[in-house]
């Protein structure tokens, strides 16, 4: 099989990297023409590496050193509005300092491409990893990708380019690793010669074509003196609505494209990640199923490894996509499970985890519906032990054994 | 950063050549258009940037100030609006009046939205896919956008040398929004956060001084510039255009809404406010200093012309506590204030009589 690989093994290169790097790295590869970042932990590393390859001439992107994440995202939208690829990353405060602008890269179907390193968010002020400064952007019309891994940090930040400028999709897409566990720690990447990333990508960046009526004709979609376009107009109630269903109907597209990017990669590369989708592991006879993002993903493969060896049939489904939310196919893998454990790192104060409220409409159509539990760890970037995700998985065989859910909301890994 | 002379971004050094696409650009592939003087050739021969249709109030300055810049072009541009009046009466969909390529993303970030393009001009030109010898990046913010929420932005475009014409639209008011304070709103101005009270007389603040903050960044050029005095507006567009940086134009605006005055008085208003050293014409380049321009060097060379500042306030309701008999105090304070700031401005131009 791997010999039929485009690239096989042998002609990838390993790299020693962090997962910031290896983002880094991926950026490089990707001719883009413009980077505009502001430093954050644990972000940071992408945007000193970046300058690099940008002073030692490796590049020829413009590097915008912006003075605020507001003002990068701006710059970005800017940027990919005049025609250019482009690209930002940030963690946590960065984010939320972004947050009008999010929603208006996306309005305007801006295929903007953003590392987030994952960061709990002030107060109190903390630099580790959880998921709260990404749950906090769910509404804001991104595609949104979780990593579990630096490798997948590196092969899915080059697939972001690709999902988001799939003209059926045309949105800006967000890869999300996790903090410290992925930004800072060393693992061994392999990386593709550059041409191919490039032919992967089609090369640079080629703006969507699109009829405009007061010019009478289709041009690109980007700042052109020669269709001069006005973009960001004011809407009011007699169009706006309209305007927002191709957002809705994009998304809607946004899962296949991302799981034929997952197959083109597979064959490009060896590698895929589930189908690109959803990442499940021993789900098919599972009594009990964990349902998890990003890099604790691991963790729980492998304990739950541990413990079927041990007779228990318990299994784990990594999302790797949360927007668009592939409802339907978490319906059908999760049919028949008993007992669901849904684990969140963050939550919406005043009601659960964002990943359990999505979990729960997945499931609400089921017939045969498992019981659910909502577990909330890791906050502030508590690690999550391999003995508390067995506890997770034990309670979870006792509440499918139990038949009810005493407790729907439990916390993992906290001092009473 | 340090400016030499004026250099397009990625034209020179050898880059590769910009394919010249087939569909016509009405303003060329080239940035050489001839500044015109000559108002009936400038009609005939020039369509303006902003089409008829637009629902900017009868008689608002800003209307007339976007004009004037659209007429002195050099060439391509495009332009980078911060939310406010202008975006909000020239674009409601499905209409624009915008006959150039035109964005709005939000408020306080014209200045940054204009980096990203200018930044991605040159990434494209550097690669060879940019068909435009040139596209001259122009950002538009009024004072809200400006001296306030907007600052930020704009002080790190300066900072990082955007080659970027910023343009502020000054109403001294958030005017969209329904006449609130802003920080370039005057002193003693009547506006709906800084009601005339029976305590408290419109705002207590004076202006920020927001062309000298950005002389303060050291950038190539800033100017200021009234709709009245149009050709002087028009040169001083064409050099912030050509200066080799980033390049800032501030721009007294009337909004007869907000400043409670006559639809038709929008250049009678601006005329005064230049006349009585309310709102000072000069430009500044970088290694030169100051130059008073236009009326303002008059005024300089023959104190005579200056105008008492009751005639610029007169004008205008926003003033009107301050022109009643007990207001006086708070009138002699103003045209202190007026003399300062022209005596502090005359010290300092290089063009001043001694
Ligand atoms: C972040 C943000 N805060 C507030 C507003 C509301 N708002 C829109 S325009 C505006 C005032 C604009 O004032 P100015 O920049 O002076 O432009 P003008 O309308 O006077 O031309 C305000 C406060 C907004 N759109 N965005
Ligand atoms: S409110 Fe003032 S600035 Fe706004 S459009 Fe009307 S006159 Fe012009
Ligand atoms: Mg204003």
């Amino acid at each position: 099989m791997l010999s039929k690989l485009k690239v096989p093994l042998e002609k990838q290169k390993v790299m020693p990297v962090n997962g910031d790097e290896a983002v880094a790295y991926a950026v490089k590869q990707c001719l883009v023409d413009v980077v505009a970042a502001y430093p954050i932990t644990p972000q940071t590393i992408i945007v000193e590496r970046f300058s690099e390859f940008v002073a030692n001439g490796e590049v020829k992107t413009q590097y915008v050193p912006v003075e605020s994440e507001h003002s990068a995202m701006s710059a970005c939208i800017g940027a990919a509005a005049a025609g250019a690829r482009a690209f930002t990353s940030t963690s946590s405060q960065g984010l939320a300092l972004m947050w009008e602008n999010l929603y208006i890269a996306s309005g305007f179907r801006l295929p903007i491409v953003m590392a987030v390193v994952n960061r709990a968010l002030s107060a109190p002020i903390n630099i580790h990893c959880d998921h709260s400064d990404a749950y906090g952007m769910r509404d804001s019309g991104w595609i949104q990708l979780f990593v579990e891994n630096s490798q997948e940090a590196y092969d899915t930040t080059i697939q972001a380019f690709k999902i988001a400028e799939n003209p059926e999709v045309q949105l800006p897409v967000a890869v999300n690793l996790d903090g410290f566990f992925l930004s800072h720690t060393l693992e061994n990447v392999y990386m593709l010669p550059e041409e191919e990333v490039h032919e992967f990508l089609g090369g640079y960046r080629k703006p969507v074509k699109t009829y405009i009526d007061y010019l009478n004709r289709e041009v690109e979609y980007k700042l052109d003196p020669a269709s001069p376009l006005s973009i960001g107009p004011l809407d009011l109630y007699d169009y706006y609505f309209e305007h927002k269903m191709p957002q809705v109907e994009a998304m809607k597209r946004a899962g296949d494209v991302v799981r034929g990017v997952n197959e083109e990669w597979y064959e490009l590369t060896g590698r895929s990640y589930g189908d690109g989708v959803i990442d499940s592991y021993a789900v098919e006879d599972a009594d009990a199923v964990i349902v998890v993002l990003g890099s604790s993903a691991g963790t729980m493969k492998y304990v739950a490894s541990v413990m079927r060896r041990k007779g228990f049939k318990v299994g784990v489904v990594r999302l790797r996509m949360f927007r668009p939310f592939p409802f339907n196919e978490v319906k059908d893998l999760l049919k028949g499970v008993k007992a669901v454990g849904v684990m969140d790192r963050g939550l919406s104060f005043g009601s659960y985890g964002p990943l359990y409220l999505e979990i729960n409409t997945a499931l609400y159509y089921s017939r045969e519906r498992p019981l659910l539990v909502n577990y909330i760890y890791g906050l502030g970037g508590r690690d999550l032990s391999p003995a508390m995700a067995e506890e997770v998985f034990i309670d979870l065989i006792n509440t499918a054994k139990l038949g009810e859910v005493k407790e729907y909301l439990k916390f993992i890994g906290v001092r009473s | 950063m340090v400016y030499g002379v004026e250099e397009v971004s990625g034209v020179s050094s050898g880059n590769p050549q910009p394919e010249i696409g087939p569909i016509e650009c009405e303003y060329g592939r080239d940035y050489n258009l001839p500044l015109e003087f000559n108002l009936r050739k400038l009609a005939e021969t020039r369509k303006p940037i902003l089409l008829p249709g637009h629902r900017l109030c009868a008689g608002c300055g800003a209307a007339i100030v976007v004009k004037l810049i659209g007429y002195a072009l050099r060439g391509p541009a495009v332009i980078a609006n911060a939310t406010g009046c202008v975006e909000v009466a020239t674009t409601i969909f499905p209409y624009t009046s915008w006959a150039i390529p035109w964005i709005h993303v939000a408020f306080e970030n014209a200045a940054a939205v204009a980096s990203g393009i200018e930044a991605a001009y040159k990434a494209l030109q550097e690669t060879g896919r940019l068909p435009f010898k040139n596209i001259d990046v122009i950002a538009l913010a009024g004072d809200g956008g400006t001296y306030d929420i907007g600052i930020q932005a704009l002080s790190g475009m300066a900072e990082r040398g955007h080659k970027v014409l910023y343009v502020l639209y000054d109403n001294e008011a958030y005017m969209n929004t329904g006449i609130q304070r802003s920080g370039g709103t005057p002193m003693f101005a009547w506006t709906t956060t800084s009601p005339v009270g029976s305590v408290i007389p419109g705002k207590t603040q004076p202006k920020k001084p927001i062309a000298d903050i950005m002389v303060a960044h050291r950038i190539p050029y800033v100017a200021t510039a009234t709709p009245a005095h149009w050709a002087d507006l028009f040169r001083k567009v064409r050099r912030g255009l050509e200066a080799n940086g980033p390049a800032f134009l501030h721009v007294l605006s009337s909004c007869n809404r907000g400043w409670r005055h006559g639809l038709e008085i929008a250049i009678e208003i601006s005329k005064r406010a230049v006349d009585t050293c309310y709102f000072p014409l000069w430009e500044y380049k970088l290694g030169e200093g100051y130059y008073l321009t236009d009326r303002s060097l008059q005024i300089a060379r023959n104190p005579k012309l200056k105008q008492p500042i009751e005639k610029y306030l007169e004008l205008q309701e926003r003033y009107r506590h301050i022109l009643r008999p007990e207001g006086r105090e708070l009138l002699k304070q103003f045209q202190e204030y007026i003399d300062a700031v022209w005596q502090d401005l005359l010290n300092r131009a290089v063009n001043a009589p001694e």
